[in-house]
């Protein structure tokens, strides 16, 4: 006989978990007392909602499930901003909660909250476990449900007198069985002839290529595919690594803030290819006119994606590696689509992204010097908001998973927490979180972490002493009323020494290769507060609503 | 708009209900019936929910349940050739001697029961489609419905067609 707390941790080890984040509390308390000498490492964060963060950074860099615990009540509740981060982007995640006791469930206990009730819209799945005998069969399926299908966070909230009751030890089992979850992964043989002929029937084929790419880790399918029918690739927010910044066929991130040619690209195309992509209504603008010539194909795992925002031509549900490679073994001959690329090339050369060379600080200066310092061998986190969108436009990024943002949710206060998650994927790789002095503020209390632990997280604050985008939005939609976007000046060197973390000050555009050398040269966590220009704006925009070739801030057509 | 009737098998387990649920209030549907209970399978429960929307967008719930990991499968019974019923209890105003008669001739002509006799009232018991049961309140309000109850539509495919979790 063990103790449900014993049971949780061997799962947990059983599941190849390594590292956990968390924070503890009263009705986690058997749970901590077992991980006191487990082999398990537990990085102990600042605020739960750093957890749940970590274990989604964790999650992203690498491919695997990512954990967080919490107490009940009020530590519970903190995860939820994270859980729906991660529900969002299709993050595979296990939270794990402490509640009150069985027999006090629902009486208003001291910390109690409905958890399981409260992340019901969030979470792929939650288990509210009721017996220890139960534990090991719930971590097993959680763990199942979070990383198969379509990735999504899973809830398992741990009653106090689950923990310490006692069960026999049940041994896994051999597969995991739920009658009611069984996604597709083998894309339809007849629909993917159907998109093999309407490729080389197409003129103007487009690939627009999602989150799904990365999450599937079928970027090299992505390029192979790309590559040999001759089509360009336009990736979202979430798809930014899936194909290489410089790879010839590349024409960036499309959208709000995407670039003017991919934009065009999609307007003018009449066959587009969306891979693991939602069209999310940052990428399409106004969804009427979002690739108004084309035909559609669209492949994703989630049958429930098909259709939902746009109309489609060609389904294909399924895993998108195992499509692209059924796609790829089904290729009997090569695209020519020379005149299109050709179009697309006097785009590139005519409509490249740009910002004034004035020698002032600008930020996308800064993200090129990082570019130029670290050639895509580095972990890239952001915060949400011009910081994110400057990042995706002017890093460019070579590899998948090493570009972690908050796409769906937009979360601000993601990025430090993350980039805490991520290192601990990767640690052989430099982790840089990009933020903003507004985003920073969220979760800075997580350089306390940093230096507990000697994580080297390198942050790079993009400061300009605003609520950047809103201030943005407010100067082109609401007649340049800051209204409450304005911050005052924040010491964030000083705040940083104040944790044992080292910092530096940069207000030229000459101390900027400098302080990022430094930065890297720093063995532990390292805080830059670049001092940029306020009032920059992220360019092109598409503004809310609008088609997405009508973009304001780019060049003349 | 027009009433689609779901057909929901779930695993018969705390909250499942409330997972389903959730996913038609998120869109800001209104549940116009919704009856549930065990089924021809162990440790499953049948679903059934009428509502009223457009039908992409009871497409789009349906795939919306069709993620959920406890529902094993939906079907939209809607368009089909189906049998749906309902049973409503109503008790009404009978004192004696005046309507009792009345109201018990009303019932005939439904088919509905009289369940219960008391010295002002009587408990009628009627099942058929809601059109029917709509029809036999009206009728029967000139006599004062003191409470009226009914249960939630059911629907079954005519013909061997099921909704089973048998593919």
């Amino acid at each position: 006989m063990k103790t449900g707390a014993k049971i949780l941790v061997e799962s947990l080890r059983r599941e190849g978990v390594e590292t956990i984040f968390g924070y503890p509390g009263g009705q986690i308390l058997p749970v901590y007392d077992e991980l006191y000498d487990s082999p398990l490492r537990h990085i102990l964060v600042r605020h739960e909602q750093a957890a749940a963060h970590a274990a989604d950074g964790f999650a992203r860099a690498s491919g695997r499930v990512g954990v967080c615990l919490a107490t009940s009540g009020p530590g519970a509740c903190n995860l939820v901003t994270g859980i729906a981060t991660a529900y969002m982007d299709s993050v595979p995640i296990v939270a794990i909660t402490g509640q009150v006791p069985t027999t006090m469930l629902g009486n208003d206990a001291f910390q109690e909250s409905d958890i399981t009730g409260i992340t019901m819209p969030v979470t792929k799945h939650s288990f509210l476990v009721k017996k220890a005998d139960e534990i090991s069969r719930v971590v097993q399926e959680a763990f199942y449900i979070a990383g198969t299908g379509r990735p999504g966070p899973v809830l398992v909230d741990l009653p106090k007198d689950v923990q310490t009751g006692t069960a026999r030890d049940v041994p896994p089992a051999e597969k995991v069985v739920l009658r009611g979850y069984n996604p597709t992964y083998k894309g339809h043989n007849r629909q993917i002839d159907k998109v093999i002929a309407l490729i080389l029937e197409a003129e103007r084929p487009l690939i627009y290529a999602g989150g799904g790419v990365i999450s599937s880790n079928a970027s090299a399918e992505l390029i192979a595919f790309a590559t040999q029918l001759g089509i360009p690739v336009t990736t979202t927010l979430m798809g930014l690594g899936g194909i290489p910044c410089d790879h010839p066929l590349n024409l960036g991130m499309l959208g709000m803030h995407g670039t003017e040619y991919a934009n065009f690209a999609v307007t003018e195309c009449d066959l587009l290819i969306a891979i693991g992509a939602r069209f999310d209504d940052r990428v399409t603008g106004k969804i009427d006119d979002f690739a108004p010539h084309a035909k559609v194909v669209h492949i994703d795992i989630d049958p429930a994606e098909i259709g939902k925002n746009k109309r489609v031509d060609v389904p294909i549900v399924g895993d998108v590696k195992a499509v692209l490679t059924d796609m790829l073994n089904s290729i009997k001959k090569n695209g020519v689509h020379d005149a299109w690329r050709k179009k697309i090339q006097h785009w590139k050369e005519h409509h490249p992204l740009k910002f004034p060379q004035d020698g002032k600080l600008h930020p996308q200066y800064i993200l090129q010097q990082m570019n130029k310092l670290l050639k895509g061998d580095a972990t890239i986190v952001s915060e949400v908001g011009q910081n994110q969108m400057w990042t995706a436009q002017w890093f460019g990024f070579h590899k998948p998973r090493t570009w972690i943002t908050s796409g769906g949710l937009g979360t601000m206060g993601y990025g430090f927490p993350a980039a805490i998650g991520a290192h601990f994927a990767r640690p052989d790789l430099p982790v840089f979180d990009v933020a903003g002095d507004g985003s920073i503020q969220m979760n800075i209390q997580e350089l306390g972490t940093v230096a507990h632990y000697k994580i080297p997280v390198k942050i790079a604050i993009l400061n300009n002493m605003y609520l950047g985008m809103v201030r943005q939005w407010q100067e082109l939609f609401f007649d340049h009323r800051y209204s409450y976007t304005e911050l005052p000046s924040v010491d964030f060197v000083k705040i940083a020494n104040a944790y044992g973390v080292e910092g530096v000050r940069v207000d030229s555009v000459d101390e900027v290769m400098p302080a990022l050398k430094e930065s890297l040269a720093c063995e532990g966590a390292f805080v830059i507060d670049f001092r940029i220009e306020r009032e920059d704006n992220v360019f092109p925009m598409v503004p809310a609503g609008a088609a997405i070739n009508e973009m304001i801030g780019g060049h003349p057509r | 708009m027009k009433p689609h009737t779901l057909s929901v098998l779930v695993e018969n387990k705390a909250g499942v209900l409330s997972r389903v649920t959730n996913l038609f209030s998120r869109r800001g549907f209104n549940i116009e019936s919704l009856a549930v209970g065990p089924c021809e399978e162990p440790g499953m429960s049948r679903i059934t929910i009428v509502v009223i929307g457009d039908d992409a967008l009871v497409e789009q719930v349906m795939k919306q349940l069709n993620k959920l990991i406890d529902v094993i499968k939906v079907s939209d019974l809607t368009g089909n050739e189906r049998v749906e019923r309902e049973l409503a209890l109503i008790k009404v105003t009978a004192e004696q001697g005046t309507s009792r008669a009345e109201i018990m001739q009303v019932a005939s002509i439904f088919r509905a029961q009289i369940v219960d006799v008391g010295a002002k009232s009587v408990i009628l018991q009627v099942i058929g489609d809601s059109d029917k049961i709509d029809a036999l309140e009206k009728l029967l309000r000139q006599y004062g419905i003191k409470e009226f109850v009914r249960t939630g539509t059911i629907g079954i495919l005519r013909g061997t067609k099921t909704v089973t979790s048998m593919k």
